[in-house]
């Protein structure tokens, strides 16, 4: 494993591993001295070309834990508003000569692009409306708390605005990948055609959602739904598709990637009920990003890792 | 009006070269004899045996094929304004490294040439640095905005060879009918981009799977389809006369067989691009595979072809878009749409539609030069007398695509690396050496040595 950028890069195993050293890390984030000598003398970079404050703050806290450096490039502010390209941004920045940089951008393929130009391990933090694979582990390890470990044949709905969101598409990759059975739940206005070529099921009709194991609810950038045609109005949203009381069974789990927009895609009560697991997704964040950065900087299949034995 | 810039021509006898060409009837080995610029003699093998090769370049025909030069109706040559990705010499030399003695130059420079000035400082350069035969187009609305008409007419007469608006379609359907009535004024045919910006909003690749999985916005088929379904209906109220430039969807193919079926005078072209490669190659987000319209599924790339087949495609036009490597350089999202394509036409189209898809060689070579017709222009033709506009080829040549660089100033293919089958070796235009192939240096013998 040399960089994270999509969960199609993953092997079933590569996931299990990550998840597992994942698990070791919690008893970390339970002690007093939250913090492991790790990756201590190695440094990872962020590099945000799109405002984030919760994923930003879940890896800096991941890298901190595991005693490495940090340090935040943000478009804001900086070259990139002169007019820096972004192969120059990370050029000068690979200059430093970081051990990883975690990138998040508002377009497809920027990490890969990111990687052409540096010998550092790249992390997707999201780009564009493709994937988001550290969030799509944490929700599986989230799931996992919560169902066991063996996630073999039960049944996720991803409920929302699809087309927009590169949480979904890593997440029916990797439940695809680990057994999972998805079904993926919205108005047609916000169900790209052929999203059911990942290997997911989808339909317009929320009716079938009590039968989950998880109901998975995805946040509506309502901002720009009802200008761009896609939604008639927030309140005929909520009437079709919110996720709420009278449409759950009491044992299903919700999850939700943050921010909620309280009665629009869930309900409040919903949220603040034992049923939703959203702070211990928030939880497990940092743990998974601190198992991605040691498995890429320091775990058995790091290459970083392979080339330093290799020079001892 | 085609611009030739005044070149030194090359007197040449090309012995037992299989020649092909339909519009000529022209199906066997051959004796080509090319002095002062024009097709002297073309007879079967052994006819020019006793012709005095003093001052010729003889060359040995074996195993090459000679076709008439290719003509392309549909190219960036990126002047004026962006000779970084693309001159006029880098243009119309890497048109002739692809067989081609004739192109045709697409309006959207910068500036975009919607005047008179404009234009007449584009012939003026074309005739120092061309080294093939290229015509220029003129904008159909000032600024390509879609507001006001161009001085078509005279623009016309400083010998504009058709009307576009390449990149953009002309939204505005008064517009688009008030062009299509000037028309009568010009007679020159209105190249359309067609895309409703409306369904295309903004989208960077084609709508289906691969979008899906990707998240990038998609354009759908029906973007292109239905503004070819407009602009038929309206050129046939107005009796205009148009060219659908890149069809890449199915649904477009049933739009313009059904607007000829009505009697529009509607003719359409199709890329190599679009009939070689499908939007599977950017699952890998490779720049290169962005081009406008975008590549489609394998289901329109069939239709494609079977239009190609069936006569619904009228002829093979490149959309040849050079970009930088800087440019290209970016995000898929980010980067700009285009691809080159003159160096590779031939040989995509050979090895895609003759080698696999049963199309005719003769058939090929007709519709890869029968982008002329478009412009009121006879394709050029192996005819004793005719000027000698033509190309050897080499169909046995395996290549790989960019191994060897490119002769086009940009490098931006979207058949990069792939293996293609065919290689132009030898390029006249109007009889002068507009490209030779390295692999001719030890067979081009002169006379004498021979």
């Amino acid at each position: 494993m040399k960089h994270l950028i999509s969960i199609d890069d993953l092997s079933r195993d590569d996931v299990e591993l990550l998840l597992d050293r994942a698990a070791s890390f919690s008893e970390v984030a339970n002690r007093e001295i939250k913090k492991v000598p790790a990756l201590r003398g190695r440094t990872v970079l962020t590099l945000f070309y799109e405002a984030s404050t919760r994923t930003r703050s879940s890896f800096e806290l991941a890298a901190k834990r595991l005693s490495a450096d940090i340090v935040s490039f943000s478009a804001g502010g900086s070259s990139v508003e002169k007019g820096e390209s972004l192969k120059d941004t990370v050029l000068t920045l690979a200059a430093h000569s970081p051990d990883a940089i975690v990138v998040r951008a508002p377009w497809a393929g920027t990490p890969q692009l990111v990687s052409q130009w540096t010998d550092a391990a790249i992390i997707n933090a999201g780009d564009g409306k493709r994937e988001h694979p550290t969030q799509a582990l944490l929700d599986l390890f989230t799931m996992r708390q919560q169902l066991g470990a063996d996630l073999e044949g039960r049944s996720v709905w991803i409920v929302g605005d699809v087309a927009h969101s590169r949480v979904a598409r890593s997440l029916i990759r990797i439940l695809v990948l680990t057994g999972v059975h998805v079904t993926v739940c919205g108005p047609p206005t916000l169900i790209p055609p052929d999203i059911g070529t990942l290997g997911c099921d989808v339909t317009y009709d929320i009716s079938g959602m009590s039968d989950a194991d998880v109901v998975y609810t995805l946040r509506l950038q309502h901002e720009r739904m009802t200008a761009a045609g896609l939604l008639p109005s927030l309140g005929e949203y909520a009437a079709r598709y919110q996720v709420n009381a009278a449409r759950l069974s009491p044992n299903q789990v919700v999850m939700h990637p943050g921010p909620v927009n309280r009665g629009v895609e869930m309900s409040g009560e919903v949220v603040d009920s034992p049923q939703a697991v959203i702070t211990m997704q928030v939880k497990a964040g940092v743990v998974v990003r601190m198992a991605v950065l040691y498995e890429l900087l320091a775990g058995s299949r790091s290459d970083v890792a392979a080339k330093e034995r290799a020079h001892a | 009006m085609i611009v030739h810039a005044d070149l030194p021509t090359t007197d040449v006898l090309i012995r037992g070269v299989h020649a092909v060409d339909v519009r000529a009837g022209l199906d066997g080995l051959s004796d080509v004899l090319v002095r002062d610029g024009r097709i002297e003699e073309i007879v079967p093998t052994g006819g020019l045996d006793s012709v005095d090769t003093e001052g010729l370049t003889v060359i040995d025909g074996a195993g090459l094929h000679c076709f008439p030069g290719f003509f392309d109706p549909h190219v960036h040559a990126r002047t004026p304004g962006q000779g970084y990705k693309e001159t006029i010499a880098t243009c119309t030399a890497s048109a002739a490294a692809g067989g081609f003695t004739g192109i045709v130059a697409m309006p959207n420079t910068n500036p975009v040439v919607d005047s008179p000035a404009v234009f007449g400082a584009l012939l003026e350069t074309a005739r120092h640095e061309a080294v093939i035969g290229i015509g220029f187009t003129a904008c159909i609305t000032k600024g390509m905005k879609g507001a006001e008409l161009t001085e078509m007419a005279a623009l016309k007469d400083l010998g504009a060879v058709a009307f576009t608006d390449d990149g953009l379609p002309v939204t505005d359907a008064h517009i688009f009918r008030m062009a299509c009535r000037y028309q009568q004024l010009v007679g020159a045919v209105l190249m359309l981009h067609e895309e409703e910006h409306a369904l295309s909003g903004g989208g960077a690749m084609n709508e289906g799977a691969v979008s899906a999985a990707l998240g990038i916005s998609g354009q759908p088929n029906i973007a292109e389809s239905t503004l070819i379904a407009r602009d038929g209906a309206i050129a046939l109220y107005e009796d205009a006369r148009i060219h659908i430039q890149h069809i890449s969807a199915t649904e477009s193919l049933d739009a313009v067989r059904e607007a000829r079926q009505r009697g529009t005078k509607i003719t359409a072209e199709a890329s190599p691009h679009h009939l070689c490669l499908t939007d599977e190659m950017c699952r890998t987000l490779d720049t290169h595979c962005k081009m406008n319209p975008p590549l489609r599924t394998e289901r329109d790339r069939q239709a494609l072809i079977a239009a190609v087949l069936d006569g619904t495609i009228d002829c093979i036009a490149t959309d040849h878009a050079p970009h930088s490597r800087d440019e290209k350089a970016l995000p898929f999202e980010q980067a700009p749409f285009g691809s080159t394509g003159l160096e590779t036409s031939f040989a995509a189209c050979y090895s895609e539609l003759v080698l696999k898809h049963g199309l005719q060689l003769g058939r090929l070579v007709e519709l890869l030069g029968a982008g002329a017709e478009l412009i009121d222009l006879e394709p050029a033709k192996l005819i004793a007398g005719l000027p000698a506009d033509l190309c050897l080829v080499d169909l046995n040549r395996r290549w790989i695509v960019g191994e060897d660089g490119y002769v086009s100033k940009s490098a931006n293919s979207a058949f990069g690396g792939l293996e293609l089958q065919g290689k132009v070796v030898l390029t006249l235009s109007h009889g002068s050496v507009a490209h030779r192939d390295p692999v001719l240096d030890h067979p081009f013998e002169t006379a004498g040595t021979r």
